[in-house]
């Protein structure tokens, strides 16, 4: 079994006196496409959250790339022990937010080249040519110019989708990439992810896509209430699931 | 009106203007700076940070400049042979160097507030986007953080530094021959309280509106995102991309 | 002499002095705030009114106002206002030089200064307003001065709460300047006291402490205003 790009282990994380994990487990594999479902409040974006510290979890590991990030005890709670440890990993662990996040000061190319020229300190002309490529391949390459305010929610988000995919990343997360445009967009940009996964991609998804869950991830993840309540391949899952709350969960979203 | 005692008027005021620009040019320049070191200890979590900007804030915005003017020019004053043996008697002696510290310090709590305002304004969703790039803490704040904030803080700034140009003037109650001084010997001189108050404070109006234009323009080129989107690029461009 | 005897109550202390001076600070910043309210309230109508002459005169006004030193202001209405008053006991067949109270000339000057910020306080506050309200006062048949009183005022002076305690700030603060015309306030008691005591910093410290004292206190009383006006209205 090959070594997991991203994993991790009995995370727990509470915020105040709600607890969000209770324990929850997980790696994703070079080119698996993971669906984590659940209802809102069930800790599918806080787990995901958590896979690139941009929460961190009170207790449980997080390996990226082989290597376990370094957590403290600070004076504010759970902390990274290693800043730079954390800020390199994620760059191999690319985000797409629910609301876009594009940098609004910037065009969509400045967008996308951000992170390759001032993060990883590539050179300008080479993540300039790769940028093109990847709003070629994401079908907003004649928005290169435009800045995010003149641009649809799709647009948005499939320049976001470029943004990520320009830091090479080793990993690609979701967080409920659809939720917030409308219907009529929503087909472009799983349209987008589905390619992505098609290429072989490694990709973690919240969504409430159940077409997209059972058509394209290799596993899906079923959280509720903190913990995994039923995981399997697409097949299983929605072809005879053994969760009694997993088939009541789908069968409330039609 | 006297035309011909307007101008001779306008030409005495225009000695004094070189004095009101340096004044007002250095103290927005240097609170500016404190400022931003104070917004910044007021946006950490130390509370040995926090702690003494706030209070810096509350009693500079609390109280009048023109105590404030006093309490540093006169006030010091009386510790002089304290301030002779430290070694800065000369700086505190001289009213403009105490004019320009009483201004300095006073724009910079007013300019805190809005520095710190400007980078709590900027949305959380792009700051997190930087993170989730691996950006470390400066980059973030030179790439995202600054750019986004300094926007957002402009209209309040021009506002800040129209107020420094004014208040400027309370320099002349220290014996600073800058335009208001000018313009105050000439009415005690010639009772013509009326003319003189429109040669002086026409040369004020120009400052300020020439400051709040140029502010507008800076704001224009700064925002390309808050205008019409751009026109589609040509044919070709696109056929390459 | 020790501080405390300094700016104490006993026979040599200054502290009954200094606090009749900050109650003169609190009577010229509450005269001038309200003189402001009178011409910034009439500024705020030229402003909104169809009449084009009326705009360009208010906006001449606040544009006027904001953009000149304040001490200059001050200058205008001290010279001036004798000037003229002189002039008036000259035809009257006076002579020489009529002084204008102290008291009303920084009360006015102030309240030239303040009403020009309170006049855009004033406008926000009426464009804040809702159009329905006054459609729907207009509807049952009011009457324009009642519509005024019972609807358009109370409705306006909510909205401006918030921005007419930045200007009372602004007003208690200014009047420190009004102490040039020789108004025996805070701080110009200040500086007859370290003037006769040659101890200027305890001086200007306890006016700057008594600045602060009657400024947080303001603070405290416009939050408290806001928070009962803006009962019954939805926070956004």
């Amino acid at each position: 079994m090959p070594e997991p790009i991203v994993s991790a282990t009995g995370l727990r994380k509470r915020f105040g006196r709600l607890e969000v994990l209770k324990g929850v487990s997980l790696g994703a594999e070079p080119g698996d496409v993971i669906s984590i479902l659940g209802a809102s409040g069930s800790g599918k974006s806080t787990l995901l959250r958590c896979l690139n510290l941009l929460e961190v979890p009170d207790e449980g590991e997080i390996r990226v790339a082989g290597e376990s990030i370094a957590l403290r005890q600070g004076r504010h709670g759970r902390e990274p022990a290693d800043r730079r440890q954390v800020e390199r990993l994620r760059q191999r662990v690319a985000m797409v937010f629910q609301s876009f996040n594009l940098w609004s000061h910037m065009t969509v190319i400045e967008n996308v080249i951000e992170a390759p020229v001032h993060v990883q300190r590539r050179p300008r002309a080479e993540c300039l040519a790769e940028a093109e490529a990847l709003l070629a391949k994401v079908g907003i390459a004649d928005k290169r110019n435009h800045y995010p305010a003149h641009l649809s929610g799709g647009q948005q988000q499939r320049a976001a989708i470029a943004r990520a995919l320009a830091m090479r990343p080793d990993v690609m997360l979701f967080d409920e990439p659809t939720s917030a445009l409308d219907p009529e967009l929503v087909g472009e940009v799983l349209r987008v992810m589905r390619q992505l996964a098609e290429e072989g991609r490694t990709m973690l998804v919240v969504t409430h896509e159940m077409g997209f869950a059972r058509d394209v991830s290799s596993r899906v993840l079923f959280l509720e209430d903190g913990r995994i309540e039923a995981e399997g391949t697409p097949a299983a899952m929605f072809g005879n699931p053994a969760s009694e709350r997993f088939r009541r969960f789908v069968q409330g979203r039609g | 009106m006297d035309l011909a005692f307007m101008a001779e008027t306008w030409l005495a005021l225009l000695a004094g203007l070189p004095l009101t620009l340096r004044l007002a040019g250095w103290s927005v320049l240097c609170g500016g700076v404190l400022a931003l070191v104070l917004a910044l200890m007021s946006l950490s979590r130390h509370p040995a940070l926090v702690w003494p900007a706030r209070a810096f804030v509350f009693v500079f915005r609390g109280t009048p400049l023109l105590v404030q003017v006093f309490l540093i020019y006169y006030g010091l004053g009386q510790f002089r042979p304290t301030l002779q043996a430290w070694g800065v008697w000369w700086f505190f002696r001289e009213a403009y160097w105490c004019a320009l510290t009483a201004l300095s310090l006073n724009t910079a709590a007013y300019a805190a507030e809005i520095i710190r305002g400007a980078i709590l304004s900027v949305p959380y969703g792009q700051i997190e986007a930087g993170r989730a790039c691996g950006m470390g803490r400066l980059t973030l704040a030179r790439r995202i953080v600054g750019p986004i904030a300094l926007r957002q803080a402009l209209p309040a700034y021009s506002n800040e530094i129209v107020s420094m140009v004014k208040a400027t003037s309370l320099a002349s109650i220290i014996t600073l021959a800058e335009v208001t001084f000018i313009a105050q010997k000439l009415i005690a001189q010639t009772f013509r309280a009326v003319e003189i108050f429109i040669c002086a404070g026409s040369i004020y109006l120009l400052i300020n509106i020439a400051v709040t234009r140029a502010i507008l323009g800076l704001e224009y080129w700064l925002s390309p995102h808050l205008r019409a989107a751009p026109r589609e690029p040509p044919a070709s461009e696109a056929a390459h991309a | 002499m020790t501080y405390l005897e300094l700016m104490g109550f006993g026979p040599t202390g200054w502290g009954p002095a200094m606090l009749r001076a900050a109650g003169m600070t609190v009577v010229v910043a509450v005269l001038g705030f309200l003189a402001g309210a009178v011409f910034g309230s009439l500024a705020a109508w030229a402003k909104l009114s169809r009449v084009r002459p009326l705009r360009w005169l208010a906006d001449g006004y606040t544009t006027l106002l904001r953009g000149v030193p304040d001490l200059l202001v001050i200058y205008l209405f001290y010279f001036g206002g004798s000037a003229a008053l002189s002039a008036v006991a000259r035809m009257l067949g006076g002579q020489g030089f009529v002084g204008v109270p102290a008291l009303l000339t920084g009360a006015l000057a102030l309240g030239a200064i303040s009403g020009a910020y309170q006049a855009e306080v004033y406008r926000g506050a009426f464009l804040a307003l809702a159009r329905g309200e006054l459609e729907a006062a207009r509807a049952v048949g009011m009457p324009p001065a009642l519509m005024f009183r019972r609807i358009v005022a109370p409705q306006v002076l909510r909205y401006a709460i918030p921005g007419l305690g930045n200007v009372w700030q602004l007003v208690l603060k200014e009047s420190a300047l009004i102490s040039v015309t020789g108004l025996v306030e805070l701080l110009r008691q200040s500086q007859i006291g370290s003037g006769s005591t040659r101890e200027p910093f305890p001086f200007y410290l306890t006016a700057a402490a008594l600045y602060l004292a009657i400024t947080t206190v303001s603070t405290y009383g416009f939050g408290w205003l806001e928070t009962r006006s803006m009962r019954g209205v939805r926070r956004a």
